[in-house]
């Protein structure tokens, strides 16, 4: 049975493979840039402009700092209650020319023993999970030079 | 009034009575607890509820909806007396809020006494956000995408600690043993036993590099205190009370470069110049402007140590040390009873855990406590000036400034 592939949140990231990547929105006068995406308004106090248009994100940043979840998260958060729980690293990365810093979940198999801060780690498309009729995708992070 | 000028004074308001429920997982309604709270702190002030012009109730979202509303359901339950009633939610920072809510009303002379709530009862395990399916909330998002609950956000901060300023999970360790064994002295404490580092360093990783006894629990408790006009507090015959002088509840400033609870990433620092003044930071400031007295002035301060890690940097944020030096001044042993400036004496929420809207109203009758001498054996001597701090979800500061 096929399942259809819908981004967990829709407007975040776009493309496969070496394509992928997250989106944002950028002020067309301040130019300041925002992920989560703001489509509405600018969030910069000085800047009263609604003129936001969607810019890719760099590929690659610096890991800023990371983490782990070694006790199963609660909903909304969706796991399978049958299955013991896999911890999995999640990484705040640095964007440089954004100067931005966003979470994301490391790609599975990548532990917290893998990483270091300041480790440069490039966004790849990801499935968060499965259910009947969906596979939800969501960016997940990896470490430049690691592939699979 | 004041010994220090300043264009940000405000005029004090007393502090009359301060009372709690102990904290603990007791399997009872908030109502109870917060009613016992505020039974506690109008017998400690001798006012009678008839006689409360005000109630100012701080908010829980567990009652089935956001922002249970805390105001009237205390003010119901003490019986109805017909007082101004106000419920407000700021998460974390909504027991600072309510008391800025009843400094607000006595000093534009709408209320001689009010009376501030605070209760919860927290369901076990992490805290989530409420249901349905919500991809507008950034609260909702951030468990639904990436399962980050808010130890995943305290393990991140812990790790960026020790990788700029060298931190170890043995310096985290030594907050934890610290705070327990000044809990171990407190009766309205959850946890009342001493901890050793080995203890912590045996129970289980939560978030790496955190593990279970560095991390704050979730509890039941309740919090409560009449403030009063100066005046009122003379004819009711107390002529020196401990008095509040400021209270701070700013938000960050655009482009807000830390990554915070519950947000998925930071404001870009592309579109403008990042200040030098992390939020934390600018919490502190405002209190102490406004109060027009410093971190060198302070006897104690009782902060948020939602976990080990996150009280160092609070250490740091209020001005006790330079940036990057707070093991340091931990290791020195500044913080702990009889040193310098010692931090969290209540035993802070390591002893406590988290009883989300009363949390920063206990940290004020802990300082009340303690500005009084009434602190028993977790007594700091000679106390005169206290801060205490705290952050709400979303971007709500918090912090009071109480003298005596």
């Amino acid at each position: 049975m096929s399942r259809t592939r819908m981004p967990v949140v829709a407007g975040w990231f776009t493309g496969e493979g070496e394509d992928f990547r997250l989106l944002g929105t950028r002020c067309s006068e301040c130019r300041a840039v925002f992920f989560p995406r703001e489509d509405a308004h600018c969030r910069n106090p000085d800047c009263e402009s609604d003129d936001l248009e969607e810019v890719p994100l760099s590929r690659r940043g610096r890991v800023w700092s990371y983490t782990d979840s070694r006790y199963r998260p609660p909903s909304p958060y969706v796991t399978d209650p049958e299955l013991p729980w896999e911890p999995y690293a999640l990484i705040a990365v640095e964007l440089e020319s954004e100067q931005i810093v966003v979470l994301g979940q490391a790609v599975p198999g990548i532990t917290v023993a893998d990483l270091t801060v300041g480790m440069e780690v490039e966004v790849v498309p990801g499935v968060l999970n499965e259910d009947a009729e969906t596979t939800w995708t969501i960016w997940r992070w990896r470490p430049t030079g690691v592939t699979g | 009034m004041a010994a220090h000028g300043g264009d940000g004074m405000t005029a004090e308001v007393a502090v009359l009575g301060a009372g709690m429920h102990p904290w603990g997982k007791w399997g009872r309604g908030f109502v109870e607890y917060g009613v016992k709270a505020a039974r506690a702190a109008l017998a400690d002030a001798g006012v009678a509820w008839r006689d409360v012009d005000s109630i100012v109730g701080a908010d829980t979202v567990r009652g089935g909806y956001p922002g249970y509303v805390a105001g009237a359901t205390f003010a119901k339950a003490l019986g109805w007396q017909g007082a101004r009633v106000t419920s407000v939610y700021a998460a974390c920072a909504s027991g600072a809020q309510a008391i800025d809510t009843a400094r607000a009303q006595i000093l534009a002379g709408r209320a001689d006494v009010v009376l501030v709530v605070g209760a919860d009862a927290a369901p076990k395990g992490f805290f989530r956000p409420a249901g349905g399916d919500r991809p507008d909330d950034p609260d909702w998002l951030r468990f639904r995408a990436l399962g980050a609950t808010n130890p995943a956000y305290f393990g991140l901060y812990a790790r960026r600690r020790m990788a700029v300023h060298g931190d170890t999970p043995e310096d985290f360790a030594q907050v934890k043993v610290k705070n327990a064994a000044m809990g171990a002295l407190n009766p309205y404490a959850r946890y009342r036993t001493r901890v050793t580092a080995e203890e912590v360093a045996a129970s289980p990783v939560v978030a790496d590099p955190l593990r279970l006894l560095d991390i704050c629990a979730t509890s039941d408790g309740g919090a409560a205190l009449v403030l009063s006009s100066m005046r009122f507090a003379r004819r009711h015959g107390v002529t020196d009370p401990v008095r509040i002088r400021a209270v701070s509840t700013v938000t960050p400033r655009y482009p807000h470069t830390v990554l915070d609870l519950p947000d998925i990433a930071t404001d870009s620092a592309g579109g403008a110049e990042p200040g030098a003044e992390p939020f934390r930071a600018s919490i502190a400031r405002t209190a102490y402007e406004e109060a027009g007295l410093g971190p060198e002035d302070l006897s104690l301060a009782e902060v948020y140590d939602l976990s080990t890690a996150l009280e160092l940097q609070w250490y740091e944020d209020l001005g006790l040390c330079g940036d990057g030096e707070a093991v340091k001044l931990l290791r020195e042993g500044a913080t702990a009873p009889g040193g310098r400036i010692p931090v969290n004496p209540s035993g802070g929420l390591a002893s406590f855990g988290e009883a989300v809207p009363a949390q920063a109203i206990a940290q004020v009758c802990e300082v009340t406590w303690q500005l009084r001498g009434q602190a028993g054996d977790r007594q700091i001597a000679d106390a005169r000036v206290a801060v205490t701090a705290n952050q709400g979800l979303f971007g709500h500061g918090s912090a009071v400034v109480a003298v005596r």
